[in-house]
């Protein structure tokens, strides 16, 4: 398999989100995934998008969000980036049930589902500057060789 | 990609059979559209068929709360079938199947409530 790589740069509006998760899908489904991991790869996304969306740019659709795939071997590795006004504390952004947004019932859940469906996320941000989460995801080994 | 939600009222029951995909763009509409029905109709108790949801992320587990919220007002019962594994899982994570019933197909969620 030949490494690989990709873009994608779209407005902060919520029908992205769909489009987003979609989009990296597609470009994973190269790497011949299970259908677990397709699921697991696009539910992380679209946390990570709707996150950018909702607190980073407080659905200001002037907002900029950029998502980077790349592909290694049997790992994938994704970038989504705002440039929004960034999280204040992260450690308490992780905790399960932490929302600074319960009046639109948001459940508090985002990161600890991306730390559940994929091998690795980091978080950077600063306030006023934004934040970009870093999800590597390592696949099993594609149907095609395990036959 | 959007979601459809189809509504039936045994009763005091209300029964949800959600289609499509259920994120962010879509609670809203799913949040307003129940939430109605659950006042106007004097609903009591919410059975939720996950059976055609292709997809969901945890602003559906934000929205599934805010209904469960509202049922329990009334002291009523909320019960979730015909979930896949994925979603299943993020039930689970989120630890929503300590108040929310989990049960196999849509006969047995109702029959569950006694209006089967």
């Amino acid at each position: 398999m030949m490494n690989n790589r990709m873009r994608l740069e779209f407005p902060a509006l919520s029908q992205n989100e769909s489009f987003a998760r979609i989009t990296v899908a597609a470009f994973v489904a190269q790497l011949d995934p299970t259908m677990d991991e397709i699921n697991e790869i696009k539910t992380a996304v679209s946390e990570a998008v709707t996150n950018a969306i909702i607190h980073g740019y407080e659905n200001d659709p002037e907002g900029i969000i950029t998502i980077e795939a790349a592909i290694e071997d049997r790992s994938v590795e994704i970038v989504i980036r705002d440039r929004g006004v960034g999280i204040e504390n992260i450690e308490e952004a992780r905790q399960p049930l932490f929302t600074t947004k319960p009046e639109l019932e948001r459940s508090g859940m985002g990161f600890t589902i991306m730390e559940n469906f994929v091998d690795e996320l980091e978080i950077v941000s600063k306030p006023n500057e934004g934040t970009t989460v870093r999800l590597k995801k390592r696949l099993e080994k594609s149907k095609a060789l395990r036959n | 990609m959007s979601l459809s939600i189809d509504m039936e009222i045994r009763q005091h029951v209300l029964c949800v059979r959600l289609s499509g995909e259920l994120d962010h763009h879509t609670s809203e509409q799913m949040r307003e559209k129940i939430a109605k029905v659950i006042e106007d109709k004097n609903i009591r108790h919410l059975v939720l068929n996950l059976e055609k949801l292709t997809f969901m992320d945890s602003s559906g587990l934000g929205v599934i709360l805010g209904r469960y919220k509202q049922i329990k007002q009334a002291d009523g019962e909320m019960v979730v079938c015909a979930i896949s594994p994925t979603i299943e899982r993020l039930f689970q994570i989120s630890g929503l199947f300590k108040i929310i019933r989990l049960e196999p197909g849509e006969e047995n969620a109702l029959k569950r409530l006694g209006v089967a």
